[in-house]
């Protein structure tokens, strides 16, 4: 009882407790007049203001476009992604003269481009899109790279053993061993294309909820975008803790 | 895969690296020649891809241009002082986090989740905290820089070998002795990884925070070239920030490699 008690619940109500200590402390000092109400709005005022984003700023609606986007992003990083990295452990040639690049093209700032992008996809969904698109494909192509040429070499002897042509080993043996690594990177590449891509939404205000938060601040709706500014955390929370599920349930028990 | 090359490498090694050279040579050459048709071919609107000459010539204006090195300053500056103040803190909370282990369960998975967010979107919210000038963009910074910091302190804390720390206790190090003698320099590698992934989301944040609003940096230069609709100039910033990004981020990997490694640290 107690190690339960010290192992998860004791931490978690430290944790929320903390939290909701905070936004009391916080509106009490803001009706106190200590911090300036015109800077940093009621907390119980942003908690309204929820209702009125649902029901005045469509934000629903707004959250499925980001979504739209994100899912095509995903998509293609998914198809394209995955071939390049079979391609690549196809041919270690290539391999070796590629991989190295891709990693530092993994680590660089692809989203400070988003002018490029614009002059070439205009000021468009597509430009969205792209930006998340690119930014998230090194991960995906790495792990595909590491799932495929982690497969256990016992695996592969059997597969051998059967008389397996290329094709048949390839689909029977490696891609299912290298599935929960491929996922890893596609989880991986899906919040660097969210970040990106509600990022850019916000940056050239266009789209979903980027464009909302940009519009609410310039509107100065403080509550609006404080609140509107915690929709998209709650988001992207929620979307992590989901994806890390999937990826727990599909990882190998070895 | 590792065992075909072993039966390979040794006897086609030479062989093997040249014909890698020269497969990044061609590949180099294929795109820059293929950039180069495109540009030619007049197929895109003009100076979306702008030639290389005019990229090169753009590099060198650039690059021979007085106010640049003003702009530069002035965003080094900025991405300076949020990895002080954002590294700093990520350093005392990831210490804090990492020591105790009722603190860390309570408040880690706050950071973990918040880490991945994006940043940006906080910027509204830091113009009105700190006003329109370079406090907001130091701020965007900070805030970028903090999480995977603080993260990558708590994580090399708990990995600290157990001798290290019971060594310090049995000396009776107080705990701000304990933090500088112990903590920290068996703490060196988790240390300049979180800052190699911080200083590379604090130029992000930085930069992106000028191209949205500001009237210096190279992020203004940027979005400034965009506006004016000098392609091969925003091309010619973009690489400069490329490699400065990569750069820095190799130099920070060269001064924890090369240094000789704390004795202690060896244990751990």
């Amino acid at each position: 009882m107690t190690r339960t008690w010290r192992g998860g619940a004791l931490p978690a109500l430290l944790g929320i407790g903390t939290f909701v200590i905070a936004l009391v402390l916080m509106e009490l000092l803001i009706r106190a007049g200590a911090i300036n109400r015109f800077i940093v709005p009621l907390p119980s005022q942003v908690l309204l203001s929820f209702w009125r984003l649902i029901a005045e700023e469509n934000i629903l609606d707004r959250f499925l476009l980001t979504g739209g986007e994100a899912l095509v992003a995903g998509v293609l990083l998914t198809v394209v992604g995955m071939s390049v990295g079979i391609l690549l452990h196809r041919i270690p040639l290539l391999r070796q003269a590629c991989e190295t690049w891709i990693a530092a093209f993994a680590s660089a700032p692809i989203v400070l481009m988003y002018p490029l992008f614009l002059v070439i996809f205009g000021r468009s969904a597509v430009t969205i899109i792209m930006i998340g698109f690119t930014a998230a494909l090194p991960p995906v192509i790495l792990k595909t790279l590491e799932g495929l040429s982690g497969t256990r070499r016992v695996l592969i002897d059997v597969g051998r053993s059967f008389n397996l042509n290329h094709s048949q080993l390839f689909w029977k043996i490696l891609l299912p061993a290298a599935l929960p690594a491929i996922f890893v990177g596609i989880r991986l590449g899906m919040i660097f294309a969210l970040i990106n891509i509600v990022g850019v939404e916000f940056l050239i205000n266009f789209g979903g909820l980027g464009q909302l938060i940009n519009d609410l601040a310039e509107r100065y709706d403080l509550s609006g975008t404080y609140a509107a500014i915690s929709f998209v955390i709650l988001v992207s929370i929620c979307f992590f803790v989901l994806t890390e599920r999937v990826e727990r349930w599909l990882r190998p028990i070895d | 895969m590792a065992q075909t090359d072993r039966l390979t490498a040794p006897t086609a090694l030479n062989l093997a690296t040249n014909s890698v050279v020269l497969l990044r040579l061609a590949i180099v050459a294929i795109v820059l020649a293929t950039w180069q048709a495109v540009a030619d071919s007049g197929l895109l609107f003009r100076d979306v891809v702008p030639s290389l000459v005019a990229i090169f010539r753009a590099l060198v204006n650039l690059l021979a241009d007085d106010r640049f090195y003003t702009h530069l300053e002035a965003t080094a500056f900025e991405v300076g002082i949020a990895m002080l103040v954002g590294g700093g803190l990520g350093l005392l909370v990831g210490l804090v986090l990492g020591a105790n282990r009722l603190l860390g369960k309570a408040f880690e998975p706050y950071l973990y989740y918040l880490g991945p967010t994006p940043k940006i979107i906080f910027f509204p919210v830091m113009i009105m905290w700190f006003g329109v000038g370079p406090p907001s963009k130091i701020a965007m910074g900070a805030i970028s820089c903090f999480f995977p910091i603080a993260l990558s302190v708590a994580a090399g804390m708990r990995q600290i070998n157990p001798v290290l720390i019971s060594v310090g206790r049995s000396f009776r190090a107080a705990a701000w002795q304990m933090a500088v003698k112990i903590y920290l320099p068996a703490m060196r590698h988790p240390i300049v990884n979180g800052a190699r992934l911080g200083l590379g989301v604090a130029i992000i944040g930085t930069v992106l925070a000028e191209t949205k609003l500001s009237n210096r940096g190279i992020g203004f230069l940027i979005i400034n070239s965009y506006n004016t609709f000098n392609m091969p100039r925003m091309y010619a910033l973009l690489i400069v920030l490329f490699a400065l990004a990569i750069g820095a981020n190799a130099a920070i990997g060269r001064v924890s490699g090369s240094k000789p490694r704390h004795r202690l640290a060896g244990l751990s």
